[in-house]
């Protein structure tokens, strides 16, 4: 069986000053750290799983600038056997719809069994990628999965609805899913890992190669528009305790035991 | 070429809050552009659901058929694609869950049109509508334009008031035709997540951590401070599937939602889906190390700090 993950590289920016960029359009980049997005990693691990219990080959894509070939080497190190990258530059703008259709080309050419996505990308937020991706290569899909158990032909997932519900689906391959956190623990790479990453083989490719109508990528290809992003005007703003750590922690003591808390 | 439809969604036989939220959420809208709107309702056996939106719609189209007894997103989209082709809205409103994601994509894709997700405000104009988003966890606001028509938007749940009723909308049954042959995907139950006992939405005051706490080690410290201070330990989803915490202890929309008298909320961001279960608090008090962290914009107090020097400090000030 061939599985693919679709990795996309993301900045981490959980803890960093976000500011955006002199176009309006982007953000500052020149600080901030990338990853794995964090839903990915979770796909992997839940390939990988797959891999150890069932004859099956794992690859990885991603579209992306020459950077995200560093994700890629993280994805196998942790154990893919090849990895390949779209090279985006002539894809700028594209939004959820039009990253499907750029994968949907690739896999049209470089047919596989599974797909494995996460459920969100956590600087965009879509949760499209997935079942857009699915819909375009004529597969089901299923999204924020936390538990699969893979039959011959036929995969039995639980997904996860809010409320504290799983919904139980039976679904057909070839098929997309997509991985919520939590259902599994992503492995950490090995030395050895990271040592045998270096000789797997990890491709480039121009849209050209995968047979892309351009047409459908790129700002031009999407439906959708970044017009502007903006820092969100804050309507109640907290009261910010100041001082050094002991005055705060007084004031924070102070305000408990005012509410009967202590 | 012109309405704001808007698909229902329920669950165990009844409609869910969200369904009238993006009602709310489609009526502003429709008052902007003087259209009107239709509420889509696809099931078995839900006549009442339908006399309820109708109070908030001035239209429903019902359609009762076997195969709309569960969710599917096959069968659902199958119906509408059907149905949009047919009535030709100008904007579809779906709910931005786990039911209307795994739907709103792929439907997009089926129907040629655009689509942005998670949508917290609206703007029509003359090509076009411009749908506010959140992104980056919350820290920057996305503006989005939709050159397609029907435009297709998945708007946030727990975000829009449910609208007050108010309208008297006429119920109309449709014929969905053939819908539900040639699923490759079958729903076959819902489970609850089992409980293990843990509730944490009866507690009075609650301590949440989140992935600031940056290892499970550091967690002995806060839960000491909490249990000293008569408080329940809750934490943020990364924390829960880290399993640092039974996922009981999770808030947030995939997790509990909690209104304790005071929440204090130690390292944790503020994203949308974690304040979605934590908004209703009397008191929030937030320490992050990030002064432009999302969570002080819920806060009622707020300290840029380390939690990890706070806490053992306010610990000594409540001995
Ligand atoms: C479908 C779906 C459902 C979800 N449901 C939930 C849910 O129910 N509940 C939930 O919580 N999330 C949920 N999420 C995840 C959510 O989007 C966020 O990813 C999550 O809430 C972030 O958790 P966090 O704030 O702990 O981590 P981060 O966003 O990583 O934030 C960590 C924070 O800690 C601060 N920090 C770091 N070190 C320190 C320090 N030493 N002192 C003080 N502050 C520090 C940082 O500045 C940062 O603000 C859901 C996501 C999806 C897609
Ligand atoms: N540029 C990309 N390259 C490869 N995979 C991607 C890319 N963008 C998104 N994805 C995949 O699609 C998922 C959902 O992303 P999104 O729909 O943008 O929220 C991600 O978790 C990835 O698995």
């Amino acid at each position: 069986m061939k599985i693919a993950v679709c990795l996309r590289r993301v900045p981490d920016t959980a803890e960093a000053d976000v500011k955006v960029d002199g176009t309006g359009k982007g953000i500052v980049e020149d600080r901030l750290a990338f990853t794995i997005n964090e839903a990915d990693n979770y796909a992997l691990e839940e390939a990988l799983l797959l891999k150890e219990q069932r004859d099956a080959e794992v690859s990885l894509v991603s579209v992306g600038p020459k950077e995200a070939d560093e994700v890629l080497r993280m994805g196998l190190a942790k154990g893919a056997a090849g990895a390949v990258r779209i090279d985006d530059k002539e894809l700028q703008g594209s939004d959820g719809l039009a990253l499907a259709e750029v994968l949907a080309a690739y896999f049209r050419k470089n047919p596989v069994d599974l797909v494995f996505t996460g459920c969100i990308a956590q600087d965009v937020e879509d949760s499209q990628v997935g079942p857009a991706l699915a819909q375009l290569l004529g597969w089901p899909h299923t999204s924020y999965v936390v538990k699969l158990d893979c039959g011959d032909e036929r995969m039995t997932v639980r997904r996860e609805l809010e409320g504290g519900f799983l919904e139980v689906k039976d679904i057909a391959r070839p098929a997309v899913v997509s991985i919520q956190t939590g259902g599994n623990t992503p492995r950490y790479a090995s030395i050895l890992g990271i040592k045998r990453a270096r000789t797997k083989p990890l491709e480039a490719l121009e849209p050209g190669a995968i047979d892309l109508d351009t047409s459908k990528a790129g700002e031009a290809g999407s439906r959708t528009r970044l017009e502007r992003l903006y820092v969100p005007e804050v309507v109640s703003a907290a009261e910010m305790i100041e001082g050094d750590v002991s005055e705060k922690a007084g004031r924070l003591a102070d305000i408990l035991k005012e509410k009967g808390v202590s | 070429m012109s309405g704001i439809m808007v698909l229902a969604e329920h669950r165990h036989g009844d409609l869910r809050d969200v369904s009238h939220e993006v009602l709310s959420a489609a009526r502003n809208l429709a008052e902007k552009t003087g259209e009107q709107v239709e509420a889509v309702l696809l099931g078995q056996g839900c006549d009442e659901m339908a006399q309820r939106l109708a109070a908030q719609a001035h239209r429903v189209i019902h359609a009762e058929h076997p195969a709309f007894r569960d969710f599917n997103y096959e069968t659902w989209q199958q119906a509408l694609v059907r149905l949009v082709k047919g009535r030709e809205p100008s904007i579809v409103m779906i709910p931005h869950t786990a039911f209307g994601t795994d739907l709103g994509p792929s439907l997009a894709v089926e129907l040629g049109v655009g689509i942005v997700s998670d949508a917290i405000g609206f703007e029509p104009g003359p090509d076009g509508l411009k749908v506010t988003r959140g992104v980056y966890g919350g820290k920057l606001n996305a503006e989005r334009f939709i050159s397609t028509t029907p435009a297709l938007v998945m708007v946030r749940q727990s975000h829009f008031k449910p609208d007050q009723p108010g309208l008297e909308g006429e119920v109309v049954n449709w014929d969905p035709g053939d819908v539900g042959s040639g699923l490759r995907t079958r729903f076959i139950s819902l489970e609850e997540v089992p409980s293990t006992g843990i509730d944490i939405t009866k507690a009075d005051v609650v301590v949440g951590i989140g992935r600031g706490v940056k290892e499970e080690k550091n967690i002995g410290p806060i839960r000491e401070f909490a249990e000293h201070i008569g408080a329940v330990l809750a934490g943020s989803r990364p924390v829960i599937d880290a399993g640092w915490l039974e996922k009981e202890r999770q808030v947030g929309s995939s997790g509990k939602t909690v209104k304790p008298r005071v929440y204090i909320a130690l390292g944790i961001s503020g994203a949308f889906q974690h304040v979605a279960g934590m908004t209703g608090s009397d008191t929030i008090i937030a320490v992050n190390k990030d002064p432009h962290a999302p969570i002080f914009a819920v806060a009622h107090y707020g300290i840029v700090d380390d939690l990890h020097k706070v806490v053992p400090a306010l610990r000594e000030k409540l001995a």
